[in-house]
């Protein structure tokens, strides 16, 4: 069947238009339920890292908000300063969009773990326990071997010793560096010990298994079979607590607990 | 195409006319979403919606589709699909959805959603060609679902999540299959699977041409 020119442009630009119009509308419609579940998603991620629920334990959305707003509060602070900031607005903060977004961000010196741009603000939320600060969660991410490992470290609040770690996206090797995200091995870190004497970033994954944190403060096992994602995980734990990272924010802990 | 009735149009593509087994389409994706059940699920309800949805809008259109642009409006109207079946994941299976992630914004380039509008739903009514893109998914899932079944179980030791197999390292006693979990493990399986359903139908196995015929046909200035 032969058309004219004329409908056949006619025709392309109807289908469009039907077709814009349709996803938009999904796009629109939907819009607020996945903000709810990217929001959902974070606060999960935290309270798993601050020990308030176990991996993999399914809540219902508003066990999970309710537990978070009695618990948690986040905070965004100046990167370099370490200074709670007050004009941005914590709910609608995302750090991954801030520190690509170049005038929001500023660029990373030399690291191991492939950042390169660092976000003038992070977000960061403390714990609260009956009014008294419990612990302090830092988010962090850096390269393993396949790619960047995104995750949460939570310290007491002497900003040195490690309450937990978690990983919530990585594409490690299954099986091998994969294991970053095994509760066993995650459950090796707590009690250890961040920072050295002298406040240098000291903890590191080692090659081969690791005493306990009484007799080996400062490693953790490593991973079978995966040097690079152990060698990785060093990294990007050492940079975020140094000077380049959240050094100076967790600082001011330190020089607490020590007064 | 000769008339054919429903039934054939919903069983045929299961086993006799299988896309992935038989015509070797979609592979892309059944490598990269099977190394669980739960992905490989959702990844086959998607797969199967946007087919059976793109034959029949398709279908409905078909005799309205200037033949100069069909294969990009059959194009624009799987991509508008996929992108609403991506939205919608995300807004109601969202742990799911992150997992799948680039994979269902690709469902654009699997080739059985495409070949299907092309081959089937521009030559046959809607209904039918609703049944053929739903049959179509559901041999897609039934090679997705027994690829990540086993993916899973010898992978990780589990089904759904559920733990089967109380792997080691978890305290229990089974060794995980590393290699199950690494996307070679899904081309093997597929293989296998393919063998079988070779083996159960003989017909399915194309016809085998020699290098020496290959040779007599060069020859004869037929291959360039």
């Amino acid at each position: 069947m032969q058309h004219s020119t004329g409908y056949i442009i006619g025709f392309a630009v109807a289908v469009c238009l039907v077709c814009a119009l349709f996803v938009s509308s999904a796009a629109v419609g939907l819009k607020e339920r996945q903000e709810q579940n990217r929001l959902l998603d974070r606060q999960k991620k935290v309270l798993t890292v601050a020990g308030l629920i176990e991996e993999g334990q399914e809540l219902s959305s508003t066990e999970v908000s309710s537990l978070f707003d009695a618990n948690i509060q986040q905070k965004v602070i100046d990167l370099r300063t370490g200074e709670v900031v007050s004009d941005v607005d914590v709910a609608s903060f995302d750090q991954q969009e801030a520190a690509s977004d170049p005038a929001r961000s500023f660029e990373a010196p030399e690291n191991d773990s492939r950042i390169r741009r660092l976000p003038n603000h992070a977000l960061v939320f403390d714990v609260v326990r009956d009014g008294k600060l419990a612990a302090l969660i830092i988010p962090v991410e850096g390269y393993g071997l396949w790619g960047t490992l995104y995750g949460y470290l939570a310290l007491e609040p002497d900003a040195r010793t490690i309450v937990g770690i978690t990983f919530y996206k990585h594409e490690e090797t299954p099986g091998l560096g994969g294991e970053v995200d095994n509760p066993r091995w995650k459950a090796l870190w707590p009690g250890r010990l961040a920072y050295d004497d002298r406040g240098n970033p000291a903890i590191g994954v080692k090659k081969g298994p690791a005493g306990p944190p009484s007799e080996d403060p400062y490693r953790v096992d490593g991973l079978s079979g995966a040097t690079l994602t152990s060698r990785g995980v060093t990294a990007l734990l050492r940079f975020w607590l140094g000077d380049d990272g959240f050094g100076p924010y967790l600082e001011k802990f330190r020089a607490s607990a020590r007064a | 195409m000769a008339e054919i009735s429903p039934r054939e149009a919903l069983v045929d593509p299961l086993f006799n006319n299988n896309p992935i087994a038989l015509q070797v389409l979609g592979i892309c994706s059944a490598l990269a979403v099977t190394t669980k059940m739960d992905t490989a699920l959702v990844m086959c309800l998607a797969v199967t919606a946007v087919t059976a949805l793109s034959n029949f809008s398709i279908s409905l259109l078909r005799n309205q589709i200037p033949a100069s642009i069909r294969i990009i409006v059959q194009l624009v109207v799987i991509a508008s699909l996929v992108i609403v079946t991506d939205q919608i994941l995300q807004a109601f299976v969202y742990d799911i959805a992150k997992e799948l992630s680039v994979f269902v914004g690709l469902i654009i380039t699997n080739c059985i959603v495409m070949g299907r509008a092309e081959a089937f739903a521009m030559q046959n009514p809607p209904k039918l060609s609703f049944i053929d893109g739903v049959a179509n998914g559901l041999g897609y899932s039934i090679v997705l679902l027994a690829v990540a079944f086993c993916r899973e179980l010898l992978g990780s030791g589990s089904l759904f999540g559920v733990t089967i197999l109380n792997p080691v390292n978890q305290g229990g006693w089974y060794v995980p299959n590393g290699l199950m979990l690494l996307a070679p493990a899904a081309f093997f399986l597929i293989g296998c699977f393919i063998w079988a359903v070779r083996s159960w139908k003989p017909e399915q196995i194309e016809e085998e041409l020699h290098v020496g015929a290959l040779l007599e046909l060069g020859n004869q200035g037929h291959l360039r």
